[in-house]
């Protein structure tokens, strides 16, 4: 698509952690399809180690799909497939000899609705995506990476004292988190955001924001969201996808305050979506 | 409002408007009195056959009847130590075949079946399940009694056992469906492999409900006779042997009932009773094993 | 398809070939699972196949005219399933008869009319009905209605004006007959007819009732004319269900209809039925041929309950798609 535009992988300005960061997940022409449709049309696109990114757009314009593609979770949708490239530090995970089980376990992922897993523990949760594989860790390990998870997450000190209740007991807020905490508790590389919040009230919402932006730095959060001021608040730089195609991808202040393209403008401003 | 298509027997509805109000009111408590009575008359035969059954049992039934051994005609004191744990026996075998093939049956379908294969099973089940018991009683004796030459206690628990999996298949399948799929997304987002995820996930999370419908076929195929006369045969001494003849409950009140003896008959009555009471427990543990625990915050 | 085109390459995809490890977890739970799906087509046929093989002796020898012939001497060699089938019919249609109005009014009343509280006990009552093993009914038939039939209903028949002296009530009133047999058939499968029932009446779109209500019916108007009308094929799906289960149940059957081998118009005369010549003659069988004509009558059995099972099948499916 000629109106795609790349930009030049220069860091951003002022939020950048790190002063010269480099290309953490590299997205190179890539096709999603649901059957014949194609609902990602040749994106390409770097994500910047230790950054938040925020891909915005409206309903349907393939941001979560783009998203699902990033850790080979697209294709377990039935009739759904995948084209391209997607490098992880410079490997294709679409590569051959490739295991989609082992790019899900170096990539977390939190959806748009809490899952605490019902018939685990608040601690079993945390522990669930490192205990029972192969390099099964001792006991006492499991304990510090589930505190220190649930650190890293914000949670600890709201359950501490409960770990071995159900994690169904906590409010949604608390169980979007102790999502997020299973997800940093295999230590990923980067972690995929698809709308956290939208099944949250206004104070969750702001807990996991804040949450969100303390994660920079450490891991790479790619985050889906149709909330334009959530993307603004959380992200160094943000991507505008519309109908498939990847609009535009600039410095979040930059692409809120002076888009380059007009449908973003148009998008920004509010005149659809 | 969106209007809902008038049917030609709609259209008779209005016509009728033209009888007299009344008229139609009184056929319309008529008819009402006549459900009440229909469903009152409905349960009567059930209270009838508890009523006597309770009023014979009980009067039969003492500590006798677990721990003895039945005795030849003639001498009291006999009991059906040996046909209740028979029964036990027989049953244990049918769980092993039937819940294991059920519960995996059940997964595929609501799993992984490709559309046509899933249907064609899932038809095939419910045909299976409407198989007379008398019919899987001559399978079994035709497949494992006749070419070994004698009755097996294990021909009669895997006629029983075939029984169970299109109950069990069933049951799996719906409370499997009842599983969020954010759950499995979840899962094989953490880099779960789908078996894993799908064992220890989903099934897990589906635990109660199929738990709840096990108990469910487990009842409905303990007190079956049909499929046992010719495989387990029965047998008026002790055997836990799956090689040899073994009594079970309903075999003995069968014997019992059809024999000319007052004792016997007095036995055969505090045996249905244990027996009824058996499946009972059994449907109403099944009815209280709690079936939400599918946790609250999803769908 | 373009959809199945692509389902099937993500069998052979990467998935499965990962250079950190094959992940062979998949594919063997995948075959095991198909395994266990697969196992229920399988067990059919290796029934249906099995108890053929174990028949035809019976049926090579005899032919259609097994199914014809109506003398049935062990003795003799003679097998003929005549009265068998018609013990069968008779017993299972009159037991339909006996116990469709009583199940429809059941269904109705707890899916239109009962108050609430009274819909959950009489339904689990109902539900209970059908918890009963067939062996109890047996027992209860043999020592309660035997003799309540013997002493009371078959004389009160048989004292009828015009319906008395016909042969339907004529012979002798021992107890066991194919009228004992049909009402305790009715007994058991009024709970499958009315499950069934109330499901397809509880499946009927609020819109179709409310509209017959917005036309002026009364509550019995709105379910004659909009609710039974809607759900009809559901109902008579249940109902050839419930004839699916009268057909092969054995053991009360086997204990109350007498089990002589005789074609009797008279309900009073005792019968047999296909399942109940199984139950009792098949482990006491002396020649191999007479087990082979009682594996036939089993065939016989397996056969019409196939038919019938997926006929109710396919009517009680219809509601669900029609009703969409």
């Amino acid at each position: 698509m000629t109106t795609t535009v790349m930009p030049p992988a220069l860091p951003s300005t002022s939020t950048t952690p790190d002063a010269s960061p480099r290309v953490r997940v590299a997205v190179r022409a890539l096709d999603a399809y649901y059957g014949a449709t194609r609902s990602v049309r040749d994106v390409t696109l770097d994500f910047m180690d230790g950054q938040v990114t925020a891909i915005i757009g409206p309903s349907g314009c393939g941001k979560s799909t783009l998203l699902r593609c990033l850790n080979r979770m697209h294709e377990t949708v039935p009739g759904a497939r995948a084209e391209g490239e997607v490098e992880l530090d410079g490997t294709d995970i679409y590569g051959r000899g490739v295991n989609p089980i082992e790019v899900r376990r170096r990539i977390g992922m939190v959806f748009q609705r809490p899952t605490p897993f019902p018939t685990m523990s608040i601690r079993d949760n945390v522990a669930a995506g490192f205990r029972g594989m192969p390099d099964a860790p001792s006991r006492r390990e499991v304990d510090v990476r589930v505190e220190s998870s649930l650190r890293r997450a914000g949670l600890w000190d709201e359950v501490k004292d409960r770990l071995r209740d159900a994690a169904t007991g906590l409010s949604g807020g608390q169980q979007q988190r102790l999502c997020i905490a299973r997800a940093l508790a295999t230590n990923p590389r980067v972690l995929l955001l698809d709308e956290p919040t939208a099944s949250l009230d206004p104070l969750s919402t702001q807990k996991v924001e804040e949450l969100v932006y303390e994660l920079r730095g450490t891991v790479t959060v790619i985050i889906v969201t149709h909330n334009m001021q959530q993307a603004a608040r959380v992200s160094d730089r943000t991507a505008f996808m519309l109908m498939g195609d990847l609009v535009e991808v600039s410095p979040t202040s930059q692409l809120f305050t002076a888009p380059r393209d007009e449908r973003t403008e148009a998008y920004i401003t509010g005149r659809f979506g | 409002m969106n209007a809902p298509r008038t049917t030609g027997s709609q259209r008779a509805a209005i016509e009728r408007t033209g009888r007299t109000l009344g008229r139609r009111r009184l056929t319309n408590s008529i008819m009402l009195g006549v459900m009440y009575v229909a469903a009152g008359l409905a349960t009567l035969p059930l209270v009838f056959i508890l009523v006597h059954l309770v009023r014979e049992g009980a009067s039969a039934l003492d500590a006798n009847f677990f721990t003895k051994m039945p005795r030849p005609v003639g001498e009291a004191g006999g009991g059906m130590a040996n046909a209740i744990a028979g029964t036990l026996v027989l049953v244990g075998t049918a769980a092993a075949i039937g819940l294991p093939l059920g519960i995996g049956a059940g997964l595929y379908l609501a799993e992984q079946g490709s559309r046509r294969l899933a249907s064609t099973v899932r038809f095939l089940s419910d045909i299976l399940n409407g198989l007379p018991s008398i019919v899987m009683g001559i399978f079994a004796w035709q497949v494992l009694v006749r070419p070994v030459g004698h009755f097996s206690a294990l021909a009669g628990g895997i006629a029983l056992g075939v029984m169970m999996i299109p109950l069990v298949t069933r049951t799996t399948e719906e409370m499997i469906r009842l599983v969020p799929a954010s759950l499995r997304e979840a899962a094989l987002a953490l880099g779960y492999a789908r078996w894993r995820t799908s064992l220890s996930i989903v099934l897990r999370t589906a635990m109660p409900g199929i738990v709840t419908g096990a108990l469910v076929a487990v009842a409905r195929i303990a007190g079956e006779t049909a499929p046992l006369i010719f495989t387990a045969f029965g047998n008026q001494f002790w055997s836990l042997s799956l090689d040899q003849p073994m009594s079970a409950l309903p075999l003995q009140i069968y014997a019992y009932a059809t024999s000319p003896f007052e004792e016997w008959h007095r036995l055969a009555w505090a045996g249905a009773l244990v027996l009824l009471a058996l499946v009972l427990i059994i449907s109403l543990v099944a009815r209280f094993v709690t079936r939400s625990r599918f946790g609250g915050g999803h769908d | 398809m373009t959809e199945s085109a692509a389902t099937v390459p993500a069998a052979s995809s990467p998935d499965d070939a990962g250079i950190e490890g094959r992940s062979t977890g998949d594919r063997v739970y995948r075959v095991l699972t198909l395994a266990c799906a697969i196992s229920i087509p399988a067990l059919l046929g290796f029934i249906a196949i099995e108890i053929l093989i174990g028949a035809w002796p019976a049926l090579s020898k005899f032919g259609f005219g097994f199914l014809t012939n109506s003398t049935w001497d062990v003795g003799a060699g003679q097998f003929g399933a005549a009265p068998m089938i018609y013990g069968t019919i008779v017993s299972s249609v009159l037991a339909l008869l006996l116990a469709t109005p009583f199940a429809l009014g059941v269904a109705i009343f707890l899916s239109e009319f009962a108050p609430p509280w009274l819909r959950q006990p009489v339904a689990f009552l109902v539900d209970l009905l059908a918890a009963i093993p067939s062996v109890v009914y047996g027992l209860w038939g043999i020592f309660v209605l035997l003799p309540i039939l013997r002493d009371t209903v078959m004389p009160f028949l048989a004292s009828l004006p015009v319906l008395g002296s016909s042969p339907l009530f004529s012979g002798p009133a021992y107890g066991n007959s194919l009228l004992a047999a049909a009402i305790i058939l009715a007994i058991m499968v009024l709970p499958y007819i009315s499950a069934v029932s109330r499901e397809v009446l509880m499946a009927v779109p609020r819109s179709q009732r409310e509209a017959a209500l917005a036309l002026g019916a009364t509550r019995w108007e709105m379910i004659r004319d909009a609710v039974v009308p809607y759900a009809r094929s559901g109902i008579i799906g249940g109902i050839i269900l419930g004839l699916g289960r009268a057909l092969g149940e054995t053991m009360a059957v086997t204990m109350l209809i007498g089990n002589r081998a005789e074609v009797s118009a008279s309900l009073f005369a005792p019968g047999y039925t296909l399942a109940s010549v199984i139950a009792n003659e098949f482990a006491e069988a002396s020649t191999e041929f007479h087990t082979a004509a009682l594996m036939a009558c089993g065939a016989v059995l397996l056969g019409v309950t196939l038919l019938v099972n997926m006929l109710a099948r396919w009517l009680v499916g219809r509601v669900g798609r029609g009703g969409a």
